[in-house]
Formats: C-alpha cells, structure tokens, sequence
C-alpha cells in the first residue's frame, strides 16, 4: 500500500514538473501527428496493393496500430523515462540517493519520473483505435472488451518487466547508449499481426521482447480472435516474468557498489 | 573574423595536398575510435535492422499472397532490396542537423572557429572513417540476413561498379542537406519541428518505406524532382535492380548535381550563419 502512496505522490509531483514546460506539449503533438500520419500512409499503400494482410482487414489493422501508438505513449511516458534514468544514475553513481531511503528501491526506480506530455500518444492510440473499431462489423462483445482490458494490462507489465532486465543489465555493461534505440526499432514490429512473421521473429517478439502479448494479444482480443488459452498463457507469463524480473533485479543491485557520488 | 584565415589558406599552394591529409587523418582517428565502440555501435545497427525486416515481411507476405509478385517485383526481389537496404540506410547517418543546436549550445564551434578547416570538413572526414567501421560491421549482418531471407541478387559489373560509388554519392548528399538544414540553428532553438518533418518527408520519398515503383504515380513524379530517391532508393535500385548503363550514369549524375546544389545552399547560409553567431561559454 505504502508503495502505492509514493508513486501517487511522485506521479503528482512529476506532472507539475512537466507542466512547466509547455511547449513540449506541441513539440508532443506535432511528432504524434507526423507518426501518425506516416503510419496510416503506409497502412493505405499495402491496402492499395491487397485487400487483407494474413486475414486482417484494414479496419482491423487499423485497431493494432491504435494499440501500438497507445501502448508506444504508455511506455514512453513512464516506463522508458524510468529505466533510462535507472542505466545514468547506475553509471554515475547517483542511485546511491535512491538506495538510502527507506522504501523498496526497485519501486523508487519505476516510478520516479513521469513524461506527462506524451500522454498525447495514449489519447491520438486511442482515438486510432475508436475509429478502426467504428469500422469493424462484426462488434466488439463486453466480454471481448474485458478481455482486451486485461491483456493491455498484462502487455504493460510484460514491456516494464522487459525493460527493467534490461536496464539491470547496467550493472555489469556500462554503456547501454543503444538499448532505447533497439527496443524503439523492435517495438515497430507490433505495428502488424505477429502472424506475418517467420517463427524465429514471432518467438523473439514474444517471449524476449514481449511485444506481441503487449499490442497483437489485445487487438486479438478485440476482433474475437483470442481464445481463452492465450489469455492464460499470458498470465501465466507475466506472473513469472514479473518475480524472475525482481529477484534478477535483487541479484544486480548486489554487484552495485556505487561511484563516487 | 574567425573565417577570415580559412579563406587565406585555402588559397596558399598546397593547401591542398594538406586538406587531404587533414581528411585522411581524422578518418583514420575515427576508424581508431569507433572500432572501440564495436559492440555499441553492433547494436545500434541492430535497432535499424528491425525496420526494414518489417517492411519485407509485409510485402513477402503480400507477394505471396498475390501467387508471388506486387506490380511485378518478387519476394527474392524484396529481400535484395530490404537487405542492401540497411547498408544504404547507414550510410545516409551523417552528423545531423539538430546536432548543430549542441554545437552552438555548448560552445563546442568556439574551437572548431579556431581551427583553419571549415567544421564542414571535420564532419565529412570523421563520419566517412566511421563508414569504414560500419561496413565492415555489416558485412557479417547481411550474410546472416541472406541465409535467412533468400534475395535475389544477380548484378553485373557496371552495376556493382556504381553501387561502390553510389552509397559514397548517397552519403555525400545526406550530409550537405543535413549540415545546410543545421544552419538553422543558427537563427532558432526550435529547429525540431522542421527536422521532423524534413524526416517524414525522407521517409515517404526516399524509397525508405518501399521501392518507389510502388508508389502512387504521382508520388514517384514528385520524388523524381527531389534529392531524396537519390541518396536512397537509386544507390539499391543500381545494384538490385536491372538498370542499363545508361541510367546508371544519369544515376550518379543525379547524385552529383545534388551534392553540388547541397553544398552551393550550406556555403550561402554559412556565410550568413557565421556573422549572426556571438559565442557563448566554450
């Protein structure tokens, strides 16, 4: 509960941060407008060239890149910012002032920064998403929107759980300039269903970079695709993933010995 | 005032001769120092790859689903392009232009000023050594991706012969519309915007996203008129392609007169940049 409390109060506290800085926010707009626009630009150019990609309509498709951008502003606004505080403050030395307070620190880490403008993501997903649905004309079930509920909650678990190894990793390799730029190129694959690819890729965007359980498991769930054994599945996953994370997480911060701050 | 010896010097008899050395150095240090980032620098490479292994998957997929080819190309076709793809993609990283804000930001063009080389030098010189690096990093890359993806891939000489220039000709012309785009700096902290849309545009019109010729027809008559295709989708097209002779040297004479017409824009705004700039720290 007490670590509920300190994110809700550093949640508060970074948003009025961020509010400071207004112009961020149309910085935020016109970059989700441009991956926007570029995005639907190359929806349009592969259904100008098929009409259905692995079974998916246009329509459809349309609600996948509405749950990437969604889930893309989600990872953005706090879980990246975060770890990539996490991989600095590693390298020099400064996690030390986390460490000494008396709270769980892996808790301290996740939610200490928050990049509010990007919100703008979650809501422009959203809106991609409302209208891809409009779309679809075989309806969405309340029982199918609970399920796209819980594996959208799933998925995040699974990206913070991905990213949390990998900003352990800090601990043993100091530079980790590139990790952002990876899991960035990586994450544009949840742009199509993870049918299209060969089995080496969707085993990788599934189980390594759990990108499939966080964007295609949702849309599946929404276009009454998704049977009930890959909703366990996932479930199964995230609850193992989530404690193979903390105690890999224990494991780093023991080899910590700080630097000089 | 800080400009004044570069024109001096390079005026003087030999300044030439000395010019190349200074390049052949400073792409010698680079090749020293981006060597020691080997495995940063693998996986920055690793995070390109990921786009356009994207991209081929998608219209394989379409390819195979119209019995094998989209508007005549081939799913072999597809993985040649998407495979040289990432050679070209790297060589169009150039010291980019929201790098200039740093420069001018940090006071670091207070030094540069005060050498007798144009930063535009130092730039071209350090990033066509760290090419080197790159291309020796990819060329276990693009062996992996062809067992992988089966391209197909049958240019003759002409055609690998202009490849070996066109990626320097594609380099050459990202950099001097990167470095002109930069100049902006000079006037504006807000370059951002623009750079981002500079970059939509490349990525619509480049061939980055798919070969032009699937392109809507108009999209490829605009594309024809703009430096993009040149520094990107003409340097792949030259070696996946079947381009005769002809239109390979009409290729490369795209490429020059682009580098020309970017070069010819940095010297003018340069020269207006310089006299605005009033340094700060350093």
């Amino acid at each position: 509960m007490n670590a509920l409390r300190v994110s809700w109060l550093y949640l508060k506290l970074g948003v009025l941060n961020e509010l400071q800085y207004r112009v961020n926010f149309f910085v935020s707009l016109l970059q989700v407008a441009i991956a926007l626009t570029t995005g639907l630009v190359v929806l349009a150019l592969v259904y100008s060239h098929t009409e259905e990609l692995n079974g998916w309509t246009q329509p459809e498709l349309l609600c996948v890149l509405g749950i990437q951008i969604l889930m893309g502003g989600v990872i953005r606004t706090s879980i990246q910012p975060n770890m990539i505080r996490l991989i600095e403050e590693v390298r020099d030395g400064k996690l030390d002032f986390t460490l000494t307070k008396p709270e769980d620190a892996q808790v301290l880490v996740s939610v200490r920064e928050v990049r509010i403008w990007q919100v703008v993501d979650v809501i422009s997903g959203a809106v991609v998403l409302g209208v891809g649905l409009s779309r679809i004309t075989t309806g969405v079930g309340p029982l199918d929107a609970l399920a796209f509920a819980v594996a959208l909650l799933i998925g995040a678990v699974l990206i913070y759980c991905f990213w949390l190894v990998l900003a352990t990793a800090a601990f043993w390799v100091v530079n980790m300039w590139h990790a952002v730029e990876l899991f960035d190129g990586i994450f544009q694959t949840g742009r199509w269903p993870i049918g299209i690819y060969p089995p080496w890729l969707r085993f990788g965007v599934t189980f390594l970079v759990p990108i499939a359980f966080a964007v295609t498991v949702p849309a599946e769930a929404l276009t009454s695709r998704l049977d009930w054994q890959t909703l366990l599945l996932a479930l199964v996953f995230v609850v193992a993933l989530f404690t193979a994370t903390r105690r890999f997480w224990r494991f780093g911060l023991r080899s910590y010995t700080g630097a000089s701050a | 005032m800080s400009v004044q010896p570069v024109a001096v010097a390079t005026r003087r008899p030999g300044a030439f001769r000395s010019l190349v050395s200074f390049y052949l150095a400073t792409m010698r240090m680079a090749v020293q120092e981006q060597f020691q980032y080997r495995t940063a620098n693998y996986f920055y490479m690793l995070g390109m790859i990921a786009e356009p292994i994207i991209y081929l998957v998608v219209w394989t997929t379409i390819a195979e689903q119209q019995g094998g080819t989209v508007n005549g190309l081939s799913a072999g076709y597809f993985a040649a392009y998407y495979i040289v793809w990432t050679l070209v993609r790297n060589m169009n990283v150039v010291f980019g232009a929201p790098y200039w804000e740093q420069r001018i930001r940090e006071g670091d063009l207070n030094r540069d000023l005060l050498r007798p080389v144009l930063p535009l030098h130092y730039d071209i010189a350090y990033f066509a050594g760290w090419k080197v690096v790159v291309i020796v990093l990819w060329i276990p890359l693009a062996f992996a991706l062809s067992l992988l993806f089966d391209p197909a891939l049958s240019p003759n000489a002409a055609q690998v012969a202009t490849f070996a220039v066109a990626i320097w000709g594609a380099y050459l012309i990202r950099t001097m519309l990167q470095e002109s785009l930069g100049m902006l700096c000079f006037w504006t902290t807000r370059g951002a915007a623009i750079f981002d849309l500079y970059l939509a545009a490349e990525l619509l019109l480049s061939g980055r996203l798919v070969p032009m010729p699937l392109m809507p027809e108009w999209v490829q008559e605009i594309a024809r008129f703009l430096p993009f295709q040149w520094a990107f989708y003409f340097p792949i097209e030259s070696l996946v392609g079947d381009m005769s002779n002809v239109e390979l040297l009409k290729g490369l004479g795209a490429q020059l007169l682009w580098i020309l017409i970017g070069l010819a824009i940095f010297r003018i705004a340069w020269r207006y940049a310089i006299r605005r700039y009033s340094a700060v720290g350093g």
